[in-house]
């Protein structure tokens, strides 16, 4: 067989990701229908440049997903190698090839001679399925620590901001290369960290129903109680890996990765959380429900945190970039993911060894990371401009 | 403001204090024991050669203890070893205990052994250091001025064509890390697959003598990651500046568009990017690691990633004492040079 030009290559890449397109055109289809019924996330199709973002982002949820969690997309097993395709030119027809596979490497092979397509789509789920749960992690740390620290002020937030500056003292790298080893998961120190940090969205999970609710006896304890059920089988199958259903398993490589990205995230959104409590906490509204008799964590949850909700979902959206970055660096680094798997920092770290002679596995996987940060950026650029607008 | 920088330094000696303190404890778990005792000794080393050899060189003790002695607090240890040999931490491998100090520690100004290196702790530091500073220099020299241009450029004329174009640049480039454009700039400049082959690939030459081939790709890697960052605030900086009333004043008194950006926007405008670029030096520290490694320049980022690949305890301690007060210091600086230039501020 010839090896497809690059035209049919293009063709090809795009009617393989055939899913994704419809996927994303009847998200958008909807979203524009139902735009003004939406709030702040209909407000984003009104600017193209959060538009365009959006688009970036959900083009690789939806790859990630379809191709990670149901293994379409993808042509060939992210593993299997293939003789005679080793560090292939893309589009080069697969040599002998087995009944029923894909005839063609689309983006050609690796030094392994695996497919890159296949890998860099299977990449994007290793980012999707951690980076905005990391960063959703840490965003719960850094609420539940910086409102009161703002709130209360005084020695309390002496001590936490001393302790937040700490750790963003420490260099991110040397923090990795000293948090993400084999030994350390030897000695167990992640299971004690993510046993600390993931108590904190449960926490913040059952004192945001209490303040709300604690006058109705009935209903919060309906609610708290379905709160910590919830939260205690999530904490005791991510944190001790011991759930007692065993839908989840977390084994302790993935779980290093997860607190490590967790823990230097979190001291940030404590800050950002502190600046604007401290802010927030002169208004009227605030003196209002004081003077009404609210009790300080009511005040703090549903009178602060709702009015910072704007740079907070600015922040989100851009500390998911800046979190697939730090895994990329992981990856790169060869820190805690198997060197087997195919998440972009790896196989960036594997294909930059041979970039003198064979570019695409380096670049495929270098330009999905960079597509996939530019779209977060994007998006928190429209939403910030959105949400000023009001 | 004496009073403001003594506490700051208080802060600081407090931060490196327990910095250091972490970084000792996490490198002194048993199993990064067994790994430094292992890569220093022999892989195929029993368990209990391993606890031997670590009985030996005193590892062994409470960690407070050790801790002392790095310190300068505690008198070093003198350990007659089972081998026959005496080994102590004042005494340097290969000299004999006559004559040698009773503490010798940061206090005294002995930063300790390399393990991985063989050598003295503050001589590596200090030769990789001057390497890195060569290389943070020239990112310096190309980031801030282009930084500060691309961001003045895009705010003084808010949404215009030009605004748009430059802010569509800074945005790509705070999406890129290190890692990513890096490869993409040897694939494109050094590969002999696109076959430009203007620039080095590598910068192991760099490090005797600097040349526009070998060093260009490393700075341009490092230096267009902080680019957007520090162009995205000026912008901002600058399109509030534009907006003021003194501009639309001098604009009134019919001032060229010209004289006004120069004379009397810049100056105020230029306040805020002085803060960001001195909170940069932190991430340029990570930039530096990545980039370090993947252009094989040995500085002080290859310098960690070495001392952690093999827990090089004394190097990685003064590495990271290192790494905290550049931070720390920056972040000062920065603080004092807001009032300074901000005559609205005050520190007390």
């Amino acid at each position: 067989m010839e090896p497809l030009s690059t035209l049919e290559i293009i063709g090809r890449c795009l009617w393989q990701l055939a899913p994704v397109w419809v996927a994303l055109a009847v998200t958008f289809a909807l979203s524009i229908r139902f735009q003004r019924r939406l709030g702040l996330y209909g407000k984003l199709f009104d600017n193209p440049v959060g538009m365009i973002g959006f688009a970036l982002v959900m083009f690789w949820v939806y790859a990630a997903v379809f191709a990670g969690g149901f293994g379409w997309l993808v042509t060939h097993d992210t593993l299997s190698q293939f003789s005679g395709m080793k560090n292939v030119a893309p589009g080069t027809p697969l040599a002998r090839a087995p009944e029923g596979a894909y005839p063609y490497f689309l983006l050609g092979g690796d030094n392994l001679a695996r497919d890159v397509w296949s890998r860099m789509l299977v990449g994007a789920w290793e980012v999707i399925k951690i980076a905005p749960f990391a960063t959703l992690f840490a965003f719960m740390v850094g609420i539940t620590l910086g409102l009161p620290a703002g709130y209360y002020g005084g020695r309390l937030d002496l001590v936490l901001s001393f302790l937040a500056n700490l750790i963003l003292a420490f260099p991110v790298i040397l923090l990795f290369y000293l948090l993400v080893t084999p030994e350390i998961v030897e000695t167990g120190i992640p299971t004690y960290m993510a046993a600390v940090l993931f108590l904190f969205p449960i926490i913040f999970a059952v004192v945001l129903i209490n303040s709300r609710f604690h006058t109705q006896p009935a209903k919060r304890n309906l609610y708290v109680a379905l709160a910590l059920i919830i939260g205690g089988w999530l904490y005791l199958g991510i944190a001790w890996n011991a759930d007692p259903l065993g839908i989840i398993i977390f084994p302790a490589g993935l779980l290093v990765v997860f607190v490590s990205v967790v823990f230097v995230n979190a001291p940030s959104v404590f800050r950002i959380v502190r600046g604007l409590t401290m802010d927030i906490k002169t208004r009227d509204y605030v003196a209002a429900a004081q003077t009404r008799g609210e009790g300080p964590w009511y005040v703090m949850l549903w009178e602060i945190l709702p009015n910072a909700r704007g740079p907070l979902i600015v922040d989100f959206c851009l500390r998911i970039g800046y979190t697939t970055i730090l895994l990329g660096t992981l990856g790169f680094f060869g820190l805690g993911l198997s060197p087997e798997s195919p998440d972009w920092g790896s196989t960036i770290n594997e294909g930059r060894k041979l970039l003198s002679s064979y570019l695409h596995p380096a670049l495929a996987p270098a330009f999905a990371l960079l597509s996939l940060v530019l779209g977060l950026n994007l998006l928190a650029d429209g939403l910030r401009e959105e949400s000023l607008k009001d | 403001m004496a009073l403001f920088i003594l506490r700051r330094l208080g802060v600081m000696i407090l931060t490196a204090l327990c910095l250091t303190a972490v970084v000792f404890a996490l490198t002194n778990l048993p199993p990064n024991l067994e790994k430094l005792a292992k890569t220093q000794g022999d892989m195929r080393m029993s368990d209990e050669d391993v606890v031997r050899w670590l009985d030996n060189r005193g590892y062994n003790r409470p960690m407070l203890v050790k801790y002392g002695e790095w310190l300068g607090l505690v008198p070093g240890y003198v350990i007659n070893g089972t081998d026959g040999q005496l080994r102590g931490k004042c005494i340097p491998p290969g000299a004999s205990a006559e004559g040698a100090p009773r503490y010798c520690g940061i206090l005294q100004g002995d930063w300790g052994y390399s393990s991985r290196f063989k050598r003295n702790v503050d001589d590596i530091l200090g030769e990789r250091l001057a390497l890195t500073g060569q290389l943070m220099l020239w990112v310096l020299i190309v980031m801030v001025p282009a930084s500060l241009v691309v961001g003045i450029m895009a705010g003084m004329r808010e949404g215009s064509k030009l605004d748009r174009g430059l802010s569509s640049f800074s945005i790509v480039t705070t999406s890129t890390p290190e890692y990513v454009s890096g490869v993409v700039f040897i694939a494109i400049f050094a590969s002999s697959a696109v076959g430009l082959k203007w620039f080095n690939g590598s910068a192991r030459s760099a490090m005797d003598q600097i040349t526009f081939e070998n060093f260009t790709l490393p700075v341009m890697t490092i230096a267009l990651y902080g680019l957007g960052y520090i162009a995205r605030m000026t912008r901002a900086s600058m399109a509030e500046v534009m907006t003021a009333q003194y501009i639309r004043t001098a604009r009134l008194k019919g001032v060229a568009f010209r004289q006004i950006v120069l004379r009397h926007a810049l100056r105020n405008a230029l306040i805020a990017p002085f803060t960001v670029i001195m909170l940069q030096f932190p991430w340029l520290l990570n930039g530096v690691v990545i980039v370090e490694t993947l252009f094989q320049y040995k500085g002080f980022g290859s310098a960690l990633v070495e001392a952690a690949g093999t827990n090089d305890i004394e190097l990685l301690l003064g590495a990271s004492v290192v790494s905290v007060f550049v931070v720390l210091v920056t972040q000062l600086i920065s603080d004092i040079g807001y009032v300074y230039l901000n005559p609205r501020i005050s520190v007390t």
